[in-house]
């Protein structure tokens, strides 16, 4: 008789679960108290919408949203142009001149410090004196998120069958036929998948931002840091949670909308 | 094989757009940042004195060269708030990296053992909250570590503690904070190695009669080491220049060097000697950026 070794031990599942609690524990904490009457944040005063009204209410902090949101769907479309573009020349164009420079440019952004990122940008548009706002915002982000839609298409393409490419060719068509005909619908779950990462991540930045606008154009997240510096507010609360749900509806329509485009049925995977 | 050199010019063109934009708003704002580094620090809009001035002509330009100085590197030596504030980034990112790497192991060892169709819930389930704004997460611990806080009143209810602890503005925040951020960053290269392990390894070294520990130590742990890497350079090279974290959650007596750059930056708006600091933190980072580079590189080269 074969000794079966269990694979799954108590100190696994105990590991797993506190994981997994320690992770979701303070989110639901935060939602929940978003929908406390009590202005102690910690008090429990009963159920209310009270904190949403006073957002709604907000002139301020609603055109702070008004412009987080236009400079993600900006950036996130851009940064996915240029990033799909990006993957398709890494792993498909072999060698090309500059190929390493390029590719350092395009990894570096992902682990590099968001202050030094931010300081260089700005102190370009300074000497372009140009003036700070909506665009600078939006290529800064689009120089950051760019890297990030490159890495997940160049993952996808690499896992690609290539002879379904050069069957196409063989078949007739030409390099960019057999790309859209072929390789674009292949490689679509990837290419949604890098716009969302994108859009949350705009939505997400605050040290970038804060470099790169100017006065009176200051995105949710800068909004929302000069709050919390001046101390807790149940109004923050509310905001975080329509914040949590708005990115739960991009998530869930857009993995239903790559597994719609997928003809083999794959969902694209969420990073 | 040859249809495949055919795809590969048209697909070369296509990196002249990313190129330009890259070179553009990536490589040429780091010529600015050395540029104004070593430049005087003026009390003007924009607060330097410019070095070049490209209209002026040749001789303007020769004496622009003899105008530069290392002064803004020099302070940075000899003031002992910068050199304790890399000192302090430095020893902050190798604590929370080890933090990290302590408890996003076990978790993302029990995600790998998990039957097939569970591990990939497990993966979404430890990606979700890394979709959530990075701000947002820190609120929420704001909002549990503060004075009549959620951790003060369980602790006081259970009588562990008699008067309300001090969390918030302590270094206890900032590594509750910095491990809660980064923990998916560990995990998942983590997971990615131990999930791809043959099992039959494990099963080899203990049918052979090992205990358990010892399979973990000689034969699991080994094996997942470009997994570990992956995750401490992922989570060790941002944290080294984290700035929001350490602001909202930890006290203001010792800064980290993120924070020393913003201030200079933002608040003295000596901006010469902000950019000083930033190059100086680039080359203090260029090691691990270079390894992480090269781990990516591989990582994406290997699938083709």
């Amino acid at each position: 008789m074969m000794r079966k070794v269990s694979r799954l031990s108590r100190f696994n599942i105990a590991s797993l679960a506190l994981g997994l609690a320690f992770l979701y524990l303070p989110i639901l904490i935060l939602v929940l108290y978003s929908f406390n009457t009590s202005r102690l944040v910690t008090v429990w005063g009963g159920w209310s919408l009270r904190w949403y009204r006073e957002f709604f209410n907000d002139r301020a902090m609603i055109e702070a949203v008004w412009m987080s949101l236009r400079v993600a769907v900006a950036s996130a479309t851009i940064a996915t142009l240029l990033g799909t573009l990006a993957a398709v020349a890494l792993s498909r164009g072999e060698r090309f001149r500059g190929r390493t420079l390029f590719s350092g440019m395009l990894y570096a952004p992902l682990v590099m410090p968001e202050v030094i990122t931010g300081l260089s940008l700005l102190l370009l548009f300074v000497a372009l004196n140009a003036e700070r706002g909506f665009w600078t915002v939006t290529i800064a982000h689009t120089t950051l998120t760019m890297c990030f839609v490159a890495v997940v298409v160049q993952s996808r393409l690499g896992s690609l069958d290539r002879s379904l490419e050069e069957a196409a060719m063989d078949l007739g068509c030409n390099p960019v036929r057999a790309f859209v005909a072929v390789t674009l619908p292949l490689i679509a779950p990837a290419i949604v998948a890098g716009w969302m990462l994108a859009f949350t991540l705009s939505l997400d930045d605050l040290v970038i931002a804060s470099f790169t606008t100017g006065p009176g154009s200051a995105t949710l997240p800068i909004r929302i840091y000069s709050e919390v510096r001046l101390g807790v507010k149940p109004e923050i609360n509310a905001i975080c949670t329509l914040v949590i749900a708005l990115i739960a509806v991009v998530i869930v329509i857009a993995s239903l909308a790559s597994k719609l485009s997928s003809s083999q049925g794959e969902s694209a995977a969420p990073l | 094989m040859s249809s495949r050199r055919i795809f590969a010019r048209p697909a070369r063109f296509a990196a002249i757009a990313p190129y330009v934009w890259m070179a553009l708003f990536f490589l040429v704002p780091f010529a600015f940042v050395l540029k104004i580094s070593l430049s005087q620090t003026a009390i003007a809009q924009p607060p330097y004195e410019p070095v070049f001035d490209l209209t002026a002509g040749w001789e303007a330009l020769k004496a622009a060269f003899a105008a530069l100085s290392i002064d803004n590197f020099k302070l940075l030596g000899s003031d002992d708030i910068y050199v304790f504030a890399y000192v302090r980034s430095l020893t902050v990112a190798v604590t929370a990296t080890a933090l990290l790497l302590l408890i996003g192991y076990p978790i993302a060892y029990g995600m790998a053992r998990l039957p097939k169709r569970w591990q990939a819930v497990a993966m979404v389930l430890v990606i979700v909250p890394f979709w959530t704004s990075f701000l947002i997460r820190i609120y929420a611990w704001i909002n549990i570590l503060q004075h009549d806080g959620l951790l003060n009143q369980i602790l006081l209810a259970l009588h562990l503690v008699s008067q309300p602890v001090v969390w918030l503005s302590t270094d206890t925040a900032m590594y509750i904070g910095i491990v809660y951020s980064y923990l998916p960053f560990m995990i998942l290269p983590l997971y990615a190695t131990l999930a791809k392990m043959e099992p039959a390894l494990e099963e080899a070294a203990s049918d052979l009669g090992a205990p358990p520990w010892q399979v973990f130590w000689l034969v699991t742990f080994p094996l997942s080491l470009p997994g570990v890497g992956a995750g401490v350079l992922l989570c060790f090279i941002p944290i080294v220049g984290e700035f929001v974290i350490p602001d909202l959650l930890a006290g203001s007596n010792s800064l980290m060097i993120g924070q020393t750059l913003w201030l200079e930056f933002f608040t003295n708006k000596d901006w010469p000697v902000a950019s000083a600091a930033a190059i100086v933190l680039l080359v203090v980072l260029l090691v691990p950026l270079l390894l992480y580079e090269r781990l990516q590189k591989r990582q994406l080269e290997q699938g083709r």
